[in-house]
């Protein structure tokens, strides 16, 4: 951090001028002369709260995707259908038992099982030949995207919140104050909270698990050279197998979460490999707090912009990953 | 960096290096071709109506597209997965600056004014997109192009102003001259025939010039063509700039065959389609995307009958597809010309086993 702002200067200022004033608006109460030139706050908080849990909901599939994407140089354009996989089962698993953290443990175990057999079944034997990998990545969503049209039929589903999660709670932010002078409080629905803070936990716990564990230190040495790795006498398909099904499995946890709070039908896996797409080109491949840095800046500029400027929302995010291809090719927190 | 560009290499097997070095076209002296050339030629005289436009027509539009990703991917190799998009930008100029039912949308110039302006916007479209992809590499050229592909069908989709939303533009209208409806099957046919031919010798032809020569060094080893002083992010952009070309030709001729464009004929899945066209095909050869389209074509045409024929649920077109691209991707890296050629070779060398492997490259068809 500190050698960022040594090394530019400009660009810390910018970025830190821009979390200021980003601050100040959730924080502040706004003065009336800023209310008439961009509308309610209610209307603004809401979109920033869309888009931070937004953000978590596309770090949680972002992060498999360049995950396994930083090890093995596979792009997993099956990434989407995973991730609908995952959603389906969790909510056949909810529908039949009623009980959501139950479809999370399992929507999770079968995903990463569909990802181990993947990645022994198909990608060992082409190791190495990144882009044969990736067309019959594509070959496999055309499949999966088809059986899964097939088992479960063009309708939307939605997964049922559990109890305990419905209904909204006050957050200590001033939306506006009463002409009595009595503050309005800011009311969000809980089950969104509660799910930004669980992909939190799993992004702190998955860096927790990168730099500070022994499987860890195999992993990120293998981002780095995994020959040279595989020639200290690591088992480097045990690696690759395990983060797989690590990957996939997280895919399978942000199904039933966009099951949750979006819907599911044909299509979604589309749209989210797009986000993780644009979300790892935005962060930087293979780079874990890039991911978490560029689902929260997609994440956001898609809610803002579709309240702000509803026609071209999907512009903002484009011209994002256009500007960061200009300026810094790799992502922004990628290392090389 | 070496990864990327490894594979590269691997998924297109050394074809150039063994192509003999012909300054004349490779079709001159091949029978197949002549009779391919023929029966193209006076197909109205065989075909019906139907056959002549769903089947053929479709087919080389669609080859004609597959073939500006197979001149980018196969010389250049630069997988690109917005050739659709270029195609289908290219389509809603025609639509937007020429006549149709949205009266509040286009402009109504006449088609002479419209398809120029098409062309150039969608050529200008597509450069752009490209100098954004070779900023990157290899398998990074496939996401970015994938992302704008996606982008742009989301774009058409949301905008109302310019794309009329996911309705689309309906009812464009088509050329008519010289006392010709160009647009009626026989007359669309032949206009159809004929861009795709030069679409196909102009590819056949960059694939010989200097230019294409610098680019399949640039593919091969673009550290070394740096050191002989090419410029290699020009060729690469200049690559984009021609295929891009191709493809908006490609566009305005299915916005002219189906008389409408709607974000639908942009979307991700059909991006897609246009890879799997290439890649079954094969990319090492201009005729592959043109024998990928024709079977792709065939398939979604006749796969429904035929499944319901053998009782099996008709709607499993994609399935059909995806599983037979991913035989391809593993058993072929050439596709269907890849095994065709693979076969022959078998047969020769079974013939006379003493002689070396005939050369792989010289063209057939």
């Amino acid at each position: 951090m500190t050698r960022f702002v040594e090394r530019h200067p400009v660009w810390a200022l910018i970025a830190i001028i821009a979390l200021a004033i980003l601050l100040w608006l959730i924080f502040a109460v706004w003065p009336p002369g800023l209310e008439e030139a961009i509308g309610r706050k209610r209307v603004f908080l809401n979109a920033v709260f869309n888009g931070i849990t937004l953000g978590g909901l596309y770090f949680l599939v972002a992060s498999g995707f360049t995950l396994i994407f930083g090890l093995m140089r596979n792009v997993n354009l099956a990434h989407g259908s995973l991730y609908l996989f995952g959603g389906y089962i969790g909510y056949a698993i909810s529908a039949s038992t009623g009980s959501w953290i139950l479809s999370f443990i399992i929507a999770f175990i079968l995903t990463a099982l569909v990802g181990v057999l993947l990645q022994v079944i198909v990608f060992r034997r082409m190791e190495g030949q990144d882009l044969r990998q990736t067309m019959v990545t594509i070959g496999l969503s055309i499949v999966f995207a088809d059986l899964m049209l097939w088992a479960c039929g063009g309708d939307f589903y939605q997964i049922q919140t559990p109890s305990w999660l419905i209904g909204p709670i006050d957050l200590p932010l001033i939306t506006a104050i009463k002409s009595s002078g009595e503050p309005v409080y800011l009311r969000y629905p809980l089950v969104r909270l509660v799910i930004f803070l669980a992909s939190v936990v799993i992004g702190v716990a998955m860096w927790l698990a990168l730099n500070r564990t022994r499987i860890g230190m195999i992993v990120r040495a293998g981002v780095d050279d995994r020959d040279i790795l595989a020639a200290t006498g690591v088992r480097i398909q045990l690696v690759f197998v395990l983060v797989f099904a690590l990957g996939a499995g997280l895919a399978g946890i942000a199904g039933v979460v966009g099951g949750t709070f979006q819907s599911l039908s044909p299509g979604e896996d589309i749209r989210f490999l797009l986000a993780s797409l644009v979300v790892v080109i935005v962060g930087g491949m293979g780079s874990i707090p890039g991911a978490a840095l560029g689902a929260l800046i997609i994440g956001l500029a898609e809610q803002l912009g579709s309240v702000y400027i509803p026609t071209y929302a999907i512009v903002v995010t484009f011209l994002i990953m256009v500007l960061v291809l200009a300026v810094r090719p790799q992502g922004l927190l990628a290392r090389r | 960096m070496s990864v990327t560009h490894d594979a590269r290499v691997q998924l297109l097997p050394a074809a150039t290096a063994q192509r003999p070095a012909i300054r004349t076209w490779p079709e001159i002296d091949n029978p197949a071709a002549w009779i391919v050339a023929v029966i193209l030629l006076i197909m109205p005289l065989i075909a019906n109506g139907f056959f002549l436009i769903e089947i053929f027509a479709t087919t080389m539009i669609l080859g004609t597209i597959a073939l500006s990703l197979m001149l980018l991917a196969g010389y250049a190799g630069m997988v690109s997965l917005m050739q659709l998009t270029i195609a289908g930008f290219a389509a809603y100029m025609v639509a937007v600056f020429g006549t149709s039912d949205n009266a509040n949308i286009s402009l109504g110039w006449p088609w002479w004014l419209a398809v120029p302006m098409a062309l150039v916007l969608a050529t200008l479209f597509g450069t752009l997109g490209g100098a954004l992809a070779v900023r990157t590499e290899g398998i990074y050229t496939i996401m970015i192009t994938l992302a704008i592909g996606a982008a742009f069908y989301y774009f058409t989709n949301q905008n109302w102003a310019i794309f009329n939303g996911h309705t689309g533009i309906n009812n464009v209208a088509t050329p008519r001259f010289w006392g010709v409806n160009w647009r009626a099957d026989i007359p669309f046919y032949y206009v159809v025939l004929g861009t795709a031919a030069l679409c196909y010798f102009a590819v056949q032809y960059i694939s010989r010039a200097p230019f294409g020569l610098a680019l399949q060094g640039v593919r091969d080893n673009p550290r070394r063509m740096a050191a002989l002083g090419f410029n290699v992010n020009a060729h690469r952009i200049a690559a984009y700039a021609v295929a891009s070309f191709i493809a908006a030709l490609a566009g305005v001729l299915q916005v002219w065959n189906y008389r409408q464009i709607s974000p639908g004929s942009v979307s991700v899945g059909a991006c897609i389609d246009i890879l799997i066209i290439a890649i079954v095909g094969g990319i090492t050869r201009p005729i592959g995307p043109y024998i990928g389209a024709l079977i792709f074509v065939l398939l979604r045409t006749f796969a429904l009958d035929f499944l319901v024929e053998i009782g099996l649920d008709g709607n499993r077109f994609r399935l059909i597809i995806g599983l037979g691209f991913l035989a391809i991707v593993f058993w072929s890296s050439d596709g269907v010309i890849g095994l065709w050629q693979r076969w022959r070779n078998g047969v020769n060398e079974s013939k006379r086993p003493a002689t070396p492997r005939p050369g792989g490259g010289h063209g057939h068809g």
